[in-house]
C-alpha cells in the first residue's frame, strides 16, 4: 500500500449569505500541499462558516473549491470524507465507552456488519507501525487523558486516509505541554508532506511556533495573510481586530491585599456515582486581590463554581465569607454581597425566554423599589433600571422587553455583568467570563473585573484560558483532579511551572 | 473604519412606547396563531377519519356547535362541564410554569371529591350547610394539595419523574376511593352502584342565579384570574418563572427551589381537589366511580392548548366543555360511538405537540432583526 500524499486546497471566492448577513464574502485562500496553515479571526469572523462550506455542512452560495488543483463539488460531509478531507472538532467525537480500536473500526464508512476482530487488530497494528505516534487502543476512551484522546482523534482521520486535516481550536482542552506535543507531531507530518493542516485558532503563540502560512478573516472577509515568518504577532492582531481602538484596558492599582474574605476549607463534593469531583479544596481570597484558578478543562473547576453558586451540594468542608459560614441562600448572597459570573451565562445565569429587563432584576426583584410590601411586583421601576443598565453597559437589544435568549453571546454576557456588578460587590466569583467573545468585549469585561478588585472586592477567577489568568490574577492556583495542587503569587511563577502542575506533575 | 468601531461599541438602542408595544403584540400573537393552526390541522385530520368511516364531517362539526353552543340549554350544559376543566387544567398549567409536567389531575380530583364526601357524612344534620360546605371544600382542596404536593416532594428530594409518578398515583387514587366506597363507606341502601351515602340536598352547592350552572364555574374563573395575577405580578410568580425557565439560574440566585416546587404542586392539587368537591357537591351528590369521568385527562389537553396561561385556560376549557357536552348528541344523531370525541381529542393533542416546533419559524411574528452576528 502506498503512502497517501498530502493534498493541496484552494478556495476561490467563497461566499455564504444567511438572510441579511454576509457570513462569508468572496474568500479565497490557498493551502499548499504539505503546509501547516493557520486560520485566524475573532468569533463571528467567518472561520467556522468557511470550514463548514469546505466540509460540506453548508453549501456555499458562490465560489469553488479546488483539491490538488482540480475543482471538486462537495455536497455533504460524506463527499468531503471521500475526497480525503477530515476534521478535528473542538470537542471530542470519540465514543467514550468504546476502546480506541473499536472507535477506529466503526468510524470506517465500509465497516462490516460482523467485525472480524483478529483481522482488524492486525490491520490496526500494521497501520500504527506507519504512524509517527501511537495512542492506546485497548482501553475505553473515557479512561484516556485529553491529550491521548486528541491524538486518537487525529489517528482516526489518518486511519480513514484523510490527508487534509482541518482542526478547530484543537488545543483548547489540552495542557500547554500536550498542545505543543500534538502540534509538533502534526508539524512533523506536514514537513514530510504526509498531510496538510488547516488550524483554526486565536492563539498567536501556536501560529508562530507551528504554522508556516496563515489567513486572517474579519467580518466574513479575508483581510490578510501570508507567510508566518514575514508577519509579527502585532500585525496579525491588527488584521484581526481592524482599526477598532480598544480603549478599556485592565489597569491594576498596586496595593497590598486586605483581610481574607472568601475562605474555602477542606471542600469535597461527589457526583451521582459517589466519585469525588472536588477533593478537599482549600483556598483563600483576600479583599482587593484576584485569585486565578487555572487547570485543564474537567479537573473540577466547573464543580467548584457550582458549589460556590449553590448549584451543587457540599458533602464535606466549609465555606466562610468574612468568617461567617456561607449558605447559598438569597439572604446570604444579599447580606454578604456575593456576586457571580458563571460560565455560559445563557445556561447558568439567565432564563432565556424571560425579558432582558426581568433578567436584569434577578438580584433585586424581591426588594424595593421592584417589590411593594415584599410580594407585589412593580414593573415600572424594574424597566427603568433596566433601561439605565442597558445604556451604561451598552447592551445591544431591541428593547428591554426582548427575550434575553434572542441576544448575541456578548450582549448576554454584558447584561449579566450589568446585573452582577452594578451594586456594591464584596465577593465576585467568575468562571470563563470571556469565552467566545470578541476582542473589544473581552477587554471591557476584564477591565470591569479588575475594577472590582481595585475597589476592594475579593475576586475568584476560574478560567481555562491561562493568558487570562496571567493577565488578571494576583495569585494563581492550579486545579488538578479536583483539588488545588499549587498556589503561587503571579510574580513568582511562569507558564511552564503552571503547565506542569496542570498536567498533574508535582 | 468608522463603521467597524460603531458595530463593536453600539449606541444604545432607545426605542420607546408605541413601537415596543407593537413588537410585543406581534410576538404574542404567535402564541394564539399557532395553537389555532394546530386546532384546524387536527379538525382536518379528524375529517379525513370521519370520511374514511363513511360519515359527513360537516354534520359532525355542526352537531358540535349545536350540542355545545347552539342553544341556551346546550351552552349551560357546556359551562357546567367547563368548570371542572378549568380547575384540572390549572392543575397542569401551574406546575408547568415551574418546569414540571404533571398529569395527575384526575387522581387529585377523585381524592378531593372523595374526601369532601367522606367528611360531609359525619356532619350531616349536625353542622349548618354553609359551614359544612366550606369545610368540605377546604378538606377536598387540602387532600388534592397533599396528593399532588407529594409528587412534587418526590421530584425535588429524590428526583422521581413527576410525570410518571402523577400518572401512576392517579390509579392509586381511584383505587383508594373504590376501596372505601365498596367497603367501609358503602351506602348499603343503594344496591346498584357502590357509592358513599348521599350528602343530601341541604349540602348541595346551588346554581348561579338565573342559570342552570353551578357555582364551580365562577370559582374556576376567579381562581384562574387570581393565579394569573399570582404568576405574573408577584415576587412568588417571578421566582417560580425563574425556577421553571432555568433551575440552575434559580439556584445561583439563592432561590428556595424546593419550597417553590412544593408550593406550585400543592396549588395544582388544591385546584383539582376543588374540582372534585364541586363534582360531588354540585353534580353527583355522593362519591362513586363516576368521579373518574376523565376531566383530569381532558384538563391536560386544555392546559397545553392554552399554553399554560391561566386566562387562556378559561376559554379553552369552555371550548372543550362544548366538545364533551356535544358527545351525547353526536352519538345519537350520527350513530357514532362516544369514543369518537376521544379520537378528536387525541388528534388535537398530537397535532398540538407537533406544532411546538413551529415557534420562531415565521418571520411575520418577529421584529426586525437587530443584525447581531454570532
Amino acid at each position: 500500500m502506498t503512502q497517501p500524499q498530502a493534498l493541496s486546497l484552494e478556495t476561490i471566492g467563497m461566499t455564504k449569505i444567511f438572510g441579511p448577513l454576509v457570513a462569508l464574502g468572496d474568500v479565497s485562500l490557498k493551502v499548499e500541499a504539505g503546509s501547516f496553515h493557520a486560520l485566524l479571526g475573532e468569533n463571528g469572523a467567518g472561520k467556522s462558516t468557511l470550514v463548514k462550506c469546505i466540509m460540506g455542512f453548508y453549501q456555499a452560495d458562490k465560489g469553488s473549491l479546488l483539491l490538488n488543483g482540480q475543482e471538486v463539488n462537495v455536497r455533504n460531509p460524506r463527499d468531503a470524507r471521500a475526497l480525503g478531507l477530515g476534521m478535528v472538532y473542538q470537542h471530542f467525537t470519540l465514543v467514550p465507552c468504546l476502546t480506541g480500536a473499536e472507535n477506529l473500526v466503526i468510524s470506517r464508512a465500509d465497516a462490516p456488519a460482523i467485525i472480524d476482530w483478529a483481522k482488524e487488530t492486525k490491520a490496526l497494528e500494521a497501520f500504527l507501525e506507519r504512524m509517527p505516534f501511537r495512542a492506546p487502543l485497548n482501553i475505553p476512551v473515557s479512561q484516556l487523558a485529553a491529550g491521548e484522546k486528541q491524538k486518537l482523534e487525529i489517528l482516526k482521520l489518518l486511519y480513514l486516509d484523510q490527508r487534509l486535516l482541518i482542526l478547530d481550536e484543537p488545543t483548547s482542552v489540552l495542557t500547554p505541554q500536550e498542545a505543543d506535543e500534538i502540534l509538533g507531531l502534526l508539524r512533523g507530518m506536514t514537513d514530510r508532506k504526509e498531510i496538510s493542516v488547516v488550524m483554526i485558532t486565536h492563539k498567536f503563540r501556536e501560529v508562530t511556533a507551528f504554522a508556516d502560512s496563515l489567513t486572517v478573516l474579519r467580518r466574513g472577509q479575508r483581510v490578510g495573510g501570508g507567510k508566518v515568518s514575514e508577519l509579527s504577532t502585532d500585525a496579525m492582531a491588527r488584521m484581526m481586530i481592524g482599526d477598532t481602538q480598544i480603549t478599556t484596558r485592565a489597569t491594576r492599582i498596586e496595593k497590598a491585599p486586605g483581610a481574607a474574605v472568601l475562605e474555602v476549607a477542606g471542600l469535597s463534593s461527589h457526583d451521582e456515582a459517589d466519585k469525588n469531583v472536588l477533593d478537599r479544596v482549600n483556598l483563600k481570597v483576600k479583599s482587593g486581590e484576584i485569585v486565578g484558578v487555572a487547570g485543564v478543562s474537567g479537573n473540577g473547576q466547573s464543580q467548584l463554581m457550582e458549589v460556590l453558586s449553590g448549584q451543587r451540594p457540599v458533602h464535606e468542608g466549609r465555606i466562610f465569607v468574612r468568617d461567617q459560614p456561607f449558605e447559598p441562600t438569597r439572604d446570604s448572597f444579599y447580606r454578604l454581597k456575593i456576586f457571580g459570573l458563571p460560565e455560559e451565562p445563557l445556561k447558568n445565569a439567565t432564563v432565556p425566554r424571560m425579558s432582558v429587563s426581568e433578567n436584569m432584576a434577578f438580584r433585586s426583584f424581591d426588594r424595593p423599589p421592584n417589590a411593594k410590601w415584599g410580594w407585589w411586583l412593580s414593573p415600572g421601576p424594574m424597566r427603568a433600571k433596566a433601561r439605565e443598565l442597558i445604556e451604561t453597559y451598552r447592551v445591544k437589544t431591541q428593547s428591554p422587553d426582548s427575550a434575553i435568549g434572542d441576544l448575541s453571546g456578548g450582549n448576554v454576557q454584558r447584561a449579566v455583568l450589568a446585573r452582577e456588578l452594578s451594586g456594591d460587590v464584596d465577593v465576585l466569583i467568575v468562571a470563563n467570563p470571556c469565552f467566545g467573545l470578541d476582542f473589544a468585549s473581552v477587554a471591557e469585561i476584564r477591565s470591569q473585573i479588575m475594577e472590582q478588585r481595585n475597589r476592594g472586592a475579593a475576586v475568584l477567577l476560574i478560567s481555562e484560558d491561562l493568558d487570562e489568568i496571567l493577565e488578571l490574577a494576583d495569585r494563581v492556583a492550579v486545579m488538578s483532579e479536583g483539588t488545588i495542587s499549587y498556589v503561587a503569587p503571579i510574580g513568582e511563577t511562569d507558564r511552564a511551572t503552571i503547565g506542569m502542575h496542570m498536567a498533574g506533575h508535582d | 473604519m468608522q463603521e467597524a468601531a460603531q458595530a463593536i461599541v453600539p449606541a444604545p438602542v432607545a426605542k420607546e412606547g408605541a413601537e415596543e408595544f407593537w413588537l410585543r403584540l406581534r410576538k404574542d400573537s404567535e402564541f394564539i396563531a399557532i395553537p389555532l393552526i394546530a386546532l384546524c390541522g387536527a379538525a382536518f385530520l379528524f375529517s379525513l377519519f370521519l370520511l374514511a368511516i363513511g360519515k359527513n364531517p360537516i354534520t359532525f362539526f355542526e352537531l358540535v356547535y349545536r350540542g355545545g353552543f347552539g342553544t341556551a340549554f346546550s351552552l349551560q350544559n357546556t359551562l357546567q362541564r367547563s368548570a371542572p376543566l378549568i380547575l384540572t387544567a390549572l392543575a397542569v398549567a401551574i406546575p408547568a410554569r415551574i418546569g414540571m409536567v404533571m398529569i395527575g389531575g384526575e387522581g387529585a380530583l377523585v381524592i378531593g371529591g372523595f374526601v369532601s364526601a367522606a367528611v360531609a357524612i359525619p356532619m350531616l344534620e349536625r353542622v349548618p350547610p354553609m359551614l359544612a360546605l366550606i369545610i368540605m371544600a377546604i378538606m377536598g382542596m387540602l387532600a388534592g394539595a397533599v396528593w399532588v404536593g407529594f409528587a412534587g416532594f418526590l421530584r425535588y428530594s429524590r428526583g422521581v419523574n413527576e410525570t410518571i409518578s402523577t400518572l401512576l398515583m392517579t390509579y392509586i387514587g381511584i383505587a383508594i376511593m373504590n376501596f372505601f366506597v365498596e367497603g367501609a363507606l358503602r351506602d348499603l341502601t343503594n344496591p346498584n352502584k357502590p357509592s358513599t351515602k348521599p350528602i343530601g340536598d341541604a349540602y348541595m352547592v346551588g346554581k348561579i342565579p338565573g342559570t342552570d350552572v353551578h357555582w364551580g364555574l365562577a370559582a374556576g374563573i376567579i381562581i384562574a384570574i387570581a393565579l394569573h395575577i399570582l404568576m405574573t405580578r408577584t415576587t412568588f410568580g417571578f421566582a417560580a418563572r425563574i425556577t421553571g425557565g432555568n433551575p440552575r439560574a434559580a439556584l445561583a440566585q439563592g432561590l428556595p427551589v424546593g419550597k417553590l416546587i412544593l408550593a406550585c404542586t400543592a396549588i395544582a392539587g388544591a385546584c383539582a381537589g376543588l374540582a372534585g368537591f364541586y363534582e360531588v357537591a354540585a353534580i353527583q351528590g355522593r362519591a362513586n366511580a363516576s368521579l373518574a369521568a376523565g376531566y383530569g385527562f381532558t384538563g391536560i389537553l386544555v392546559a397545553f392548548l392554552a399554553r399554560h396561561n391561566p386566562i387562556a385556560v378559561i376559554f379553552v376549557a369552555i371550548l372543550f366543555g362544548g366538545l364533551v357536552a356535544s358527545g351525547g348528541l353526536i352519538q345519537r344523531r350520527m350513530d357514532l360511538p362516544d369514543a369518537t370525541v376521544l379520537v378528536l381529542q387525541g388528534l388535537i393533542f398530537l397535532v398540538l405537540l407537533t406544532s411546538e416546533t413551529l415557534y420562531g419559524r415565521f418571520a411575520i411574528f418577529k421584529g426586525k432583526s437587530a443584525g447581531d452576528r454570532t
